[in-house]
């Protein structure tokens, strides 16, 4: 937990006092990127439901990206 | 509420906090999430055990500032499992889970707040998540960090004088970089701490104690698990997704996994998804195996008979075997509104189907009868998951 503690603070406060960088793609070349099938989880619904079907039935849990509820139904 | 009563501010929160608050001054326009509402059923079955109901998630924003969720999710539970069927009954259950959520915009920062309260016959868990993001470099990178606090009562059902505990604490770092044009790419971590009552009352461990005379099958031989009640895990993940020459995308997902129960699990995914834009279709493939490392106190089956020490920590849930997972999953979704009526701005219909199939490699199927104790055939089965949701966009 410290390391993401530690990560976080480096990278928001660094970040906030770095003279502004150019960004090396543009606005307006970010066509492709804005396109709806490059969402990493452009359904929350579904994307939440098969996050709690992978916890609540392999011991690895975290870091989907997602969110997910508490309780488990599972048994 | 008295999830908000136990949260302990240390000095890395505090730390935290401060490099939040010293960030937050900075212009210029992160977006809201899109206002949506979606209505699902689904449905997992597998392993004896079905599991379906629906799922409602709702959100509006107002002002261009201030965007509201809530959603309202069922799980009608019906279990015959291997562990049902070795020492229990079948039963029906149902788990309601409510939540409700909240994402300030300010500039290029958005704080978020939720809260998630499910309840169960046996089992309460409450949750709250406080959340802040942040555009940096030109919007080429999202910084994200999110802290979670979960307090939950465990009860078990023809025991009336059980009730315990269990504390959650969840820190999560994401960041999501574009790379190119066509590639961007995410990288979370997260670190859970879990302490209280960690396992399922009604699980059995599976030993032969000396006074076990004559006994020849597994049903002789459940005793009461015994688990650590501190659990804590780390996590990391590294996602990318490519835009194809054409209108296509490609993703790829690793995740590894290890906690203080030296389990290590570790998955990889790939999709692919294909409009059809002349049928107003989207199809989408994927392919996602997972492995893990047993838990130290897991055992399948001791014999003890012969007076041999009996682990202080001992458990026999398959979800601490070592075993793998492999999932092939299809999606179709049809949008069959494109363009804006009366409210909507677009509607679809979506169907989602996983094929998930699990082989363990030291959990056994303590049932089969016909087989040496602690020597029957290793558990498997496979699990059909399946989601269908309607969209409407506004």
């Amino acid at each position: 937990m410290k390391s993401i503690v530690f990560v976080t603070v480096i990278l928001l406060t660094g970040c906030s006092v770095t003279p502004s960088i150019t960004p090396w793609v543009k606005p307006y070349e970010r066509g492709y990127l804005a396109d709806p099938i490059m969402s990493f989880e452009p359904d929350a619904v579904s994307s939440n439901y098969m996050h709690h079907v992978y916890q609540a039935r392999e011991g690895a849990r975290g870091a989907e990206g997602g969110g997910s509820g508490g309780g488990c139904g599972c048994n | 509420m008295s999830i908000f009563l136990n949260v302990s501010f240390n000095v890395n929160f505090v730390v935290l906090m401060i490099g939040l608050l010293l960030v937050a001054t900075h212009s210029v326009a992160a977006v809201l999430p899109e206002e949506r509402s979606d209505v699902m059923f689904h449905e997992y079955e597998g392993g004896g055990v079905t599991i379906n109901g629906p799922s409602i998630l709702v959100r509006k924003n107002f002002m261009d500032r201030i965007s509201i969720n809530a959603n309202y999710y069922v799980d009608n539970v019906t279990s015959a499992s291997i562990d049902v069927l070795s020492y229990g009954s079948p039963y029906v259950e149902e788990r309601i889970e409510q939540s409700v959520g909240i994402d300030l915009l300010r500039d290029k920062n958005i704080v978020s707040m939720s809260f998630t309260n499910s309840t169960e016959n046996d089992y309460d868990a409450k949750s709250f998540v406080f959340g802040f993001s942040r555009d940096l470099f030109g919007d080429l990178t999202t910084v994200s960090v999110k802290f979670g606090f979960g307090d939950d009562v465990v009860r078990a059902t023809g025991q009336a004088a059980f009730e315990d505990t269990l504390t959650r604490k969840n820190y999560q770092l994401s960041v999501s970089q574009i790379l190119t044009k066509k590639l961007i790419m995410a990288v979370n971590l997260e670190s859970i701490n879990e302490e209280g009552f960690l396992r399922n009352p009604y699980r059995k461990s599976s030993i032969l104690m000396p006074s076990d005379v004559g006994v020849i099958d597994r049903q002789g031989t459940w005793e009461e698990e015994n688990y650590p009640n501190r659990r804590t895990g780390d996590a990391a993940s590294l996602r990318f997704k490519y835009y194809l020459p054409y209108r296509a995308a490609l993703r790829a997902e690793y995740r590894h996994y290890s906690d203080s129960w030296d389990i290590q699990g570790s998955n990889f995914e790939i999709g692919y998804t294909h409009p059809i834009e002349a049928l107003n279709l989207t199809l989408d493939v994927r392919y996602r195996t997972y492995q893990q490392e047993a838990a130290f106190f897991f055992i399948d089956f001791l014999d003890a008979s012969n007076g041999a020490e009996i682990p202080t920590f001992h458990g026999r849930d398959k979800e601490l075997a070592e075993y793998s997972t492999t999932s092939v999953g299809v999606g179709i979704k049809w949008e069959f509104l494109s363009s804006r009526w009366l409210v909507l701005d677009k509607a679809s219909i979506s169907l989602n189907y996983d094929h998930i199939a699990f082989e363990y490699d030291n959990y056994r199927t303590a049932e089969a009868g016909g087989y040496e104790l602690g020597q029957e055939p290793f558990y498997e089965f496979d699990a059909n998951v399946t989601r269908i949701f309607f969209t409407a966009i506004y």
